[in-house]
């Protein structure tokens, strides 16, 4: 079933009767070459490219809950290339150029609106440091540009220019980044990938891996048992627990990150806006919410939910920013935990048991990775290669020290 | 949160600065055989359970110590505190006893 306008007119002349499930709930087959574990976006995104662009067949997907449940429905939906680091930018204009196609390719609407972001600046050393991350990102052919004081404001009047202690200088601009709609990229992986053959099981939660003199044989779950040539996890939050199962230990801590809505206003925020001085970065849904968000927790939790201090600090960088949010009222907050890396950057990689492949450690910058991550996890599982954009980010790399840290804090996760 | 500091009841924990994992307080011997792989391990890798975890919280708005809260991770139930330095030597004393045995 392909989505069209014709389709949709049709549909519409018909009493909407016609239109199906997006995809199948199979059972688990004994066997089979490919089992993604983790039916996220990034699970989702690598099923998708491995059946259709690698042309790999007998793929499953098992999820412990729901399709879609986890980060790939809790976050703030934002997709941008403004890294500084050649092990991190390439891969994200690579991302970003998937974005650009996304929704031609797996036909469903994503809406993917590149409305451009605004990284603010509010000292000279700022604007030093964006200089160089713009200049970072037109080597790797992404798109920055640098905007004066004026500009900003012809963009956005709103914002608060002179706050005595972090007036606004300016800002870096990419003018591609944008936001979509994060539940209609995971719907819209898993139907590609189903329709391409995937097996996605859901309520199938792995129990345990089967591991033969150092090679990987398949999947102890809730389920039952399934073969497997090749295992591929990709379960965020959940990495450390998984992996412990295949006795390692990661260069990962699970950390809880709030998210935040606001009631729904009219037409406000033109794109992305981030404060330069806290951590603050807000834009607006299509329905009108103000979504918005701000750092970690700061300690291990893989509870879901976050506590008041952050959303005091959150909303004290908002009031800073735009004293206009003060009027809007919180709808809603909540959380989603993530898999924080000890550099801040993710690894797509080998495990040191055969046949079995890691992805993970996305910190809370996973879901404008998810096309690329998919691809390249993909590229990885299909042909033992790393993608040219994803080979820095090994899972030994803490080990031979070429880590990729982006913010220079070092081995300490709730600061990245 | 309000972790039940042992010397001064129950504090709020935005008093804190949170390091991480109870294990860092075991540093590894630096002249050891091995040296760079343990420290490797010690920098950089986690075991990351849910449920029950020991952690370092340093007291830095109160009174400078440093504690080691239990806390169920999947709840933010806190468990108990004590202080770091018992721990430590509490560790120390196990290993002297443990070496004259």
């Amino acid at each position: 079933m392909r989505f069209s306008a014709l389709r949709v007119i049709a549909e519409g002349l018909t009493g909407h009767r016609g239109w199906g499930p997006l995809w199948r709930n199979p059972d688990p087959k004994p066997e089979y070459d490919y089992i993604i574990v983790g039916g996220g976006g990034h699970g989702l995104s690598t099923a998708y490219y491995l059946a259709n662009t690698f042309k790999q067949a007998r793929i499953a997907l098992v999820e412990r809950g729901w399709i879609g449940q986890g980060n790939i429905g809790r976050n703030t939906t934002i997709f941008r290339s403004n890294y500084l680091l050649p092990g991190n930018e390439p891969f994200y204009e690579f991302s970003m150029k998937l974005w650009e196609g996304l929704e031609q390719a797996f036909n469903f609407n994503a809406m993917v609106s590149q409305r451009g972001i605004i990284n603010l600046i509010h000292t000279d050393g700022q604007r030093d440091a964006y200089r160089r991350r713009g200049n970072a990102m037109l080597l790797a052919g992404a798109d920055a540009e640098l905007l004066s004081r004026d500009q900003v404001r012809e963009i956005c009047p709103f914002l608060n220019f002179d706050n005595a202690r972090f007036p606004i200088k300016g800002g870096l601009m990419q003018r591609r980044a944008g936001t979509a709609r994060h539940d209609g990229v995971a719907w819209g992986y898993a139907r590609g990938a189903d329709q391409a053959g995937v097996d996605l099981i859901q309520n199938c939660e792995v129990t345990g891996f089967r591991i033969e003199n150092g090679k990987i044989r398949g999947l102890e779950t809730s389920r039952g048992y399934i073969g497997a040539k090749k295992v591929g996890v990709a379960v965020a939050g959940m990495s450390g627990k998984v992996m412990a199962m295949a006795g390692m230990r990661l260069p990962i801590e699970s950390h809880v990150l709030q998210a935040f809505v606001s009631e729904g206003l009219k037409p406000v925020i033109p794109g992305v806006i981030t404060f330069g001085a806290g951590h603050f970065y807000v834009s607006q849904s299509d329905k009108g919410g103000l979504v918005f968000g701000g750092d970690i927790d700061g300690y291990n939790s893989y509870a879901q939910r976050g506590n008041l201090p952050v959303i005091e600090d959150v909303a004290e960088g908002g009031m800073a920013l735009m004293p206009m949010i003060g009027r809007a009222r919180l709808l809603r907050a909540w959380g989603g935990i993530m898999d924080m890396s000890m550099d801040g950057s993710p690894i797509i990689d080998r495990t040191p048991v055969e046949g079995l492949y890691l992805n993970a450690g996305w910190c809370y910058g996973g879901f404008k990775a998810t096309p690329a991550s998919g691809y390249c996890f993909a590229h990885l599982l299909a042909t033992d290669r790393s993608h040219d954009v994803a080979r820095l980010m090994r899972l030994d790399r803490f080990e031979s020290g070429h880590v990729i840290d982006e913010k220079g804090v070092g081995a300490t996760p709730n600061l990245h | 949160m309000l972790i039940p500091h042992p010397l001064l009841g129950l504090r709020d924990a935005q008093e804190f600065v949170y390091l991480g994992d109870a294990s860092l307080i075991e540093r590894p011997d630096g002249m050891a055989e091995g040296a760079p792989r343990a420290f490797y391990e010690y920098a950089y890798l986690r075991d990351n359970p849910t449920g029950v975890h020991r952690e370092l919280w340093f007291h830095e708005q109160g009174d400078r110590s440093w504690l080691i809260v239990t806390r169920n991770i999947s709840t933010h139930e806190i468990l108990g505190a004590e202080l770091a330095r018992d721990v430590a030597l509490k560790s120390l004393d196990d290993k002297r006893k443990g070496g004259a045995a």
